[in-house]
């Protein structure tokens, strides 16, 4: 079996793409969380504390990083934590997903696995019921592999 | 593609007024838009773009999701049950799918 | 005092560093690897009589702490999605004789329990080794008249895994008495040591020499293939056995055999050996 060039880059399409476009866009990124941050808080400064971002400090494959928010809130029906955004600054559109909690989540919490382009600050925003926002930020180190890289 | 299946652990049993944790899995290549093929042309996003998790009618939790979900999306997270009832979980696809799972708890 | 203070702390920050260091140059992990808090995998064991190593380690040791976690909840364990969707093909009726796999074997988790834990195997009427694919393939075209699966179809790897997942926890056993298993594994053993490639590497020089080091930011394991098919992070899919060996290869920069060629079934044959006493971690997670 004969391999080229471009079936080279054929198999490592996934990845290969993934990474190429993310250094050149990457300061638009950093302006691009900066607006969701603003979009999703109403244009308040969120503080920080209040909220934690659980992640691992290098993860082996950018593909699959597990990520965990957990927010200190009563979750009572009239004092509770309506909605999480999470963000990764350096992915070539930092969106990740939107958590929503209501009263019947009991505690404001969730758990899920993330796409990291390369090493980057995951950023996890947290609104509750009174309109108050809370922030927190983790760099993640995202590993290349072995000689495939 | 296979029909995607999801998968989903609930307890069976609770006590009232207690805090669960509820952890879901769905098979899903959650195809970002940003990959190539072979040829070189993009192949199109497509997504499961929001996770819903009701009981007996009332929505627990939400989830929007973006292309920068982990294939096969996992989700966990927590719900304060008083009383028996049944959960449902659903799984919205950009092509318009929608795949759901039903789970009954027994409150004591 | 201030002074010595600032230089108190650079001391104790060079200390945690070099801690650090060690940690994660410091080879496999001394973790244990206990299925949802329950059932303990064997992932060290004493090598098989002739083995290169005083320990043969499951790659499991080798990964970071979230990927270990992942492997050891079974419910979060992705590759769990491709044993029921496995479990699925093994019970659907495929082919001109309207036959599934249930309708000779019945029950998959019954009849194939410790069967994966023992492949690869002679396969008398080939006149070579059979591993759960080629099986798979022949039962398809012999008995169900239903076209083989190409290499690395969905359902290939979904039903290898299902198959391969029924000797979970049981230790890897190749028969090397029947046939000519012993050839095979000769031919395995040579291609094992010989380098290839513009990186001039044999499977050795990585899972031998130098594993417990780092190749640029991979953790080098002893190369055991005791979890494949295994849900690989990087792919976010199953990966079968013989797409890793071309990987590996292709990443020498060598020219890489057919799969289910003559020469990796050599090498499966010889790995698979390597790994003797580990158990079956299928499917495993890896980075």
């Amino acid at each position: 079996m004969t391999f080229n060039r471009r079936q080279v880059f054929g198999l490592t399409a996934g990845a290969a793409a993934f990474l190429a476009v993310a250094p050149r866009i990457s300061f638009a990124a950093t302006e691009d969380t900066e607006a969701a941050i603003k979009a999703f808080t109403g244009g308040a400064e969120p503080v920080e504390g209040t909220i934690t971002l659980d992640t691992p400090e290098i993860a082996e494959n950018g593909n699959t990083v597990p990520v965990g928010v957990s927010v200190e809130s009563p979750m009572t029906a009239d004092n509770y934590v309506e909605s999480v955004l999470i963000l990764a600054e350096g992915n070539p559109s930092p969106a990740v997903a939107t958590f929503h909690f209501t009263a019947l989540s009991g505690a404001a919490e969730a758990k899920t696995r993330i796409r990291l382009a390369k090493t980057q600050n995951v950023i996890a925003v947290a609104k509750m019921n009174d309109g108050s926002t809370f922030i927190d930020r983790k760099e993640v180190k995202v590993t290349i592999g072995g000689c495939g890289g | 593609m296979a029909t995607p299946k999801p998968r989903v652990k609930v307890p069976k049993k609770a006590s009232k007024g207690e805090v669960i944790t509820i952890k879901t899995l769905i098979s899903h290549p959650m195809e970002s838009g940003q990959r190539k093929d072979k040829e070189g042309n993009l192949i199109p996003r497509q997504i499961i773009n929001t996770f819903k998790c009701e009981f007996d009618g009332q929505l627990v939790f939400e989830c929007d999701m973006d292309p920068a979900v982990s294939a096969n999306p996992y989700m966990e997270f927590n719900a304060k049950v008083e009383n028996s009832g049944t959960f449902k979980f659903t799984w919205v696809d950009d092509d318009g799918s929608i795949y759901e799972s039903e789970n009954k708890i027994t409150v004591e | 005092m201030a002074r010595s203070y600032k230089l108190s702390i650079a001391a104790g920050a060079a200390f945690v560093l070099g801690a650090q260091c060690a940690a994660i140059a410091g080879g496999p992990s001394d973790d244990k690897l206990v299925i949802d808090e329950e059932m303990e995998i064997m992932t060290r064991v004493a090598p098989p009589e002739g083995h290169p190593l005083d320990e043969v380690i499951s790659g499991w040791h080798y990964r970071t702490e979230e990927t270990r976690d992942l492997e050891a909840d079974s419910f979060q364990n992705p590759g769990m999605l491709y044993v029921e969707r496995g479990e699925e093909i093994w019970n659907t009726v495929e082919g001109d004789a309207g036959k599934s796999c249930a309708s000779c074997h019945g029950d998959g988790e019954e009849f194939l329990k410790g069967i994966g834990a023992n492949y690869p195997k002679w396969n008398a009427k080939a006149g070579k080794p059979f591993n759960i694919e080629l099986q798979i393939n022949a039962c398809r075209e012999e008995n169900m008249q239903a076209k083989p699966y190409k290499f690395d179809a969905a359902d290939q790897k979904a039903l290898t895994t299902f198959i391969k997942h029924q000797s979970f926890g049981m230790p890897v056993e190749v028969d090397l008495t029947e046939g000519d298993m012993k050839a095979w594994w000769d031919k395995g053993e040579e291609l094992y040591y010989t380098r290839t490639g513009q990186l001039n590497l044999s499977c050795a020089t990585c899972h031998e020499d130098y594993n417990g080091n780092y190749i640029r930011a991979d953790h080098l394991s002893q190369g055991n293939v005791n979890g494949f098919p295994t849900y690989r992070l990087k792919q976010s899919a199953m990966v079968s056995l013989h797409n890793r060996f071309r990987g590996c290869i292709r990443d020498t920069r060598a020219a890489f055999p057919p799969a289910f060629s003559d020469d990796l079934m050599a090498l499966e044959v010889y790995v698979t050996w390597r790994g003797t006493g580990l158990a079956v971690e299928t499917p495993a997670v890896r980075q």
